[in-house]
């Protein structure tokens, strides 16, 4: 059916020649496969950042897309994703780095001279053509003779399942039908790599779930490379071969669907991809991590002794059985949700620790139960930090200047007054005050994670430090507060 | 029923003004309508019509009147859309003052800038007369035309030029294809808020040209003050408000225009 659309002969981009050149790019964390052929990647991003003004909202950002693969993008509002399909489709210049097509610099390609073409979150259909002369627009630019114009719009519309509908005005479809529209008038001209930014936000479950099947239906017909943005998770799971998990601006981690929800590389994507508990541990030896009071057997090695980690448990992969002393950890159930397939329970351990479990049998609430966790389902991951080291200068010798506040420290006596110098405060000796007024610096909560028995909270202050605090009250993502630090909890001040 | 019971019923908001608009709208239409067919006599009649499509003098006035109003309109544009494509883009107007600039002369009294033009032509040593009329017709009725073009242009989703470009338009075929189509709304607008009430324009004409050119409007003002005339200036009038109806039906339906949005 598709045979037509399938011949892709690679077009050049135009007044460029495609060069074989092999450029060495370190750090680049893109490449899944282990080796690195230059041949096979349609599209590599080399280190770009971007900003806009004072903003910087792409942080050297480096992927690279083989040919007719589905990568998607996946990342919460705000963190950069549409800004990087925009730089690829041409509307936004990168502050630094580059793209190449094929081996060739297209960063400042005009988008109309690009081999891609986007289907756009709100579709964007012209509102003065019908469906007909929507999908025929690119051909239509192209000179593409009538016949050949007409036979290809017949073709793409029977693809996306809209025949007889190209005399209809796009603004009487329903949202579904448009987002068809939408596709069939971007592959219509057959581009290289197809670049889709949220193409199923704006509908309804239901239809967005028959979406998903056609669309990967569509890549495997098609054959074109997919590079698709969306903030929903369990969307970035289903269709992409690739997901690039991206958060403030920078990526966290590549890799294939059951890697990134298996393997997740530190608490943001583990807590980005599917329900998870995110607990503190303690590494003893390898394959041994403490956690609950609890000393686990697992698969993870390389850590080093005693060293503090962040261990991960998905909620369907911790056994829960009617109180006995076979179980590991117990508990008291609190609450039980029906989810349709499964329950979905919150347990508390008589240690004081909060778990989120799914399990095919449903326990009353207010029960007792043990639960079970196998090695293999422990997942540990190295601590991104394990306490705030920030930078500040020394004002006198009681004053420290920091995080774009001033805070009283313990008498300093080996270091001039005004001397750039880094200290140490522990996660859980920073209190958050409901007024700004009330702490050395004021700050904003950027990301909360639950760790069981506490909350860890990201706090961006005003001067674009980020700190960690453990703290077990409730505080909202977005919060403004003041920071607070006692002048014994800075520790380890030194000169840099 | 008491005053605040009244007051309460929302229906009967709309009382004072469905008065209004049957005492100063459709009573007026009507006795235009009957003036239009009655001799000074009262007498039913459809001499007044037929006066017109014989006699020469309103007929040609009515084509000479059309012909200024085409002229006007065509000027209107061809300064017009340039100015509302250069207010409406961002990059090239980032402040939006300019755009009060533009408008800043419609809260002057359209007599005032008449004579002010008088006296500009007076200053400048040119002669009044048509081109005086012209000059007058299109700088009176300018911003009726940027501003609707300006805010159909200006209401254009960014994302369907993205969307041009990102299918394979040059900046030229964005706009032949996607940018001058979706602004034709305005266009309609403001061809109705210039073209029509240019013809029936009076005041203007006769100050511009020192009452040598006269426009269909003048006529229908001559024949109306005298009481021997005012059935036939009635049947002008008629005339003239049923072209407008048809023209405004051709021109488009409402929700073009509503599109395009306008300043009355």
């Amino acid at each position: 059916m598709a045979d037509s659309i399938m011949d892709l002969t690679p077009k050049p981009i135009s007044g460029k020649d495609c060069t074989q050149h092999a450029p060495d790019i370190p750090g680049a964390a893109a490449d899944i496969s282990g080796e690195k052929d230059d041949k096979t990647y349609i599209i590599e991003i080399d280190h770009i950042s971007k900003w806009f003004g004072d903003k910087q909202v792409l942080d050297d950002v480096s992927l690279f897309v083989k040919k007719g693969e589905f990568v998607t993008i996946l990342g919460p509002s705000g963190c950069g994703k549409t800004t990087l399909l925009r730089i690829l489709a041409g509307f936004n210049l990168p502050t630094e780095g580059s793209v190449r097509m094929n081996g060739t610099d297209i960063t400042e390609i005009p988008p109309h001279q690009r081999p891609m073409n986007t289907v756009f979150q709100r579709y964007a259909l012209f509102p003065h053509l019908n469906v007909y002369d929507n999908i025929a627009f690119g051909l239509k630019l192209k000179k593409v003779d009538e016949d050949s114009i007409d036979k290809q719009v017949r073709r793409v519309l029977k693809m996306v399942g809209l025949t007889d509908y190209e005399e209809r005005d796009v603004e009487s479809l329903s949202g579904g039908q448009q987002q068809r529209v939408a596709i069939a008038r971007a592959i219509i001209n057959k581009p290289q790599v197809l670049l889709l930014d949220e193409p199923l936000a704006a509908l309804d479950l239901k239809m967005r779930k028959d979406m998903q099947l056609e669309l990967k239906q569509m890549h495997k017909e098609l054959g074109i490379t997919f590079i698709y943005v969306t903030h929903d998770q369990e969307e970035a799971l289903t269709l992409s071969d690739t997901i690039v998990v991206m958060n403030k601006g920078k990526v966290q981690q590549i890799g294939k669907p059951t890697d990134i929800y298996n393997e997740p590389v530190n608490p943001f994507v583990a807590d980005f991809i599917g329900d998870s508990n995110i607990l503190n541990g303690i590494m003893v030896e390898d394959r041994k991590v403490l956690f609950m009071y609890h000393e686990f057997e697992c698969v993870d090695e390389g850590f080093q002794p005693n060293e503090h980690v962040d261990v991960v448990l998905r909620p369907e992969d911790i056994y829960i059985m009617a109180r006995n002393d076979k179980g590991q950890i117990n508990g008291t159930v609190q609450t039980c949700i029906f989810k349709g397939v499964h329950y979905e329970m919150t347990v508390i351990t008589d240690h004081g620790y909060e778990l989120l479990i799914q399990d095919y049998n449903a326990f009353e609430v207010g029960q007792e139960v043990s639960m079970i966790i196998k090695p293999f389902d422990i997942h540990v991951m190295h601590k991104e930090r394990f306490n705030n080291s920030i930078h500040g200068t020394l004002k006198d010798s009681a004053h420290i200047e920091m995080l774009g506040g001033l805070f009283e420290c313990e008498p300093v006596e080996d270091i001039e007054s005004g001397s750039d110098i880094m200290v140490d405060v522990e996660f859980e000796d920073i209190e958050l005050m409901d007024y700004t007024e009330d702490g050395g610096a004021a700050g904003c909560v950027s990301f909360i994670l639950y760790k069981g028995n506490h909350y860890q909270l990201t706090v961006t202050s005003d001067n674009g430090d980020d700190i960690y605090v453990y703290t077990n009250e409730v505080w909202d993502d977005g919060d403004i507060v003041g920071i607070r630090i006692l002048p014994k909890d800075i520790r380890n001040i030194r000169r840099i | 029923m008491s005053l605040s019971k009244l007051v309460q019923k929302r229906s009967n908001w709309v009382a004072p003004y469905v008065l209004f608009l049957v005492l100063f709208v459709v009573l007026p239409l009507l006795l235009i309508a009957v003036y239009a067919f009655r001799n000074p006599a009262g007498q039913f009649t459809l001499q007044n019509f037929v006066k017109f499509a014989t006699q020469s003098e309103a007929m040609n006035t009515f084509i000479y009147s059309v012909g200024i109003a085409i002229i006007t309109t065509l000027l209107c544009i061809l300064l017009g859309y340039p100015a509302a494509y250069i207010l409406a883009d961002s990059k090239l107007n980032r402040s939006k003052s300019l755009v009060l600039l533009f408008i800043l002369p419609m809260w002057i009294n359209v007599l005032m800038r008449s004579l002010a033009t008088v006296a500009l032509f007076d200053f400048l040593h040119l002669p009044l007369g048509e081109g005086a009329l012209i000059f007058g017709l299109v700088y009176d009725f300018l911003p009726f035309m940027i501003y609707p073009i300006y805010n159909s242009i200006q209401k254009i989703d960014k994302s369907y030029i993205e969307a041009a470009h990102d299918l394979g338009a040059t900046t030229r075929q964005v706009f032949t294809r996607v940018i001058w189509p979706l602004s034709v709304p305005g266009i309609i607008s403001g061809i109705m808020m210039v073209f029509l009430p240019t013809i029936s324009t009076f005041a203007i004409s006769e100050i511009l040209t020192l009452n040598n050119k006269r426009l269909f409007g003048s006529i229908i003002q001559d024949n109306m003050m005298m009481s021997d005339t005012m059935n036939y200036g009635a049947a002008l009038s008629l005339i003239m408000l049923i072209i407008i109806a048809i023209t405004s039906a051709v021109s488009g339906d409402d929700s073009d225009l509503s599109e395009g949005g306008s300043l009355l």
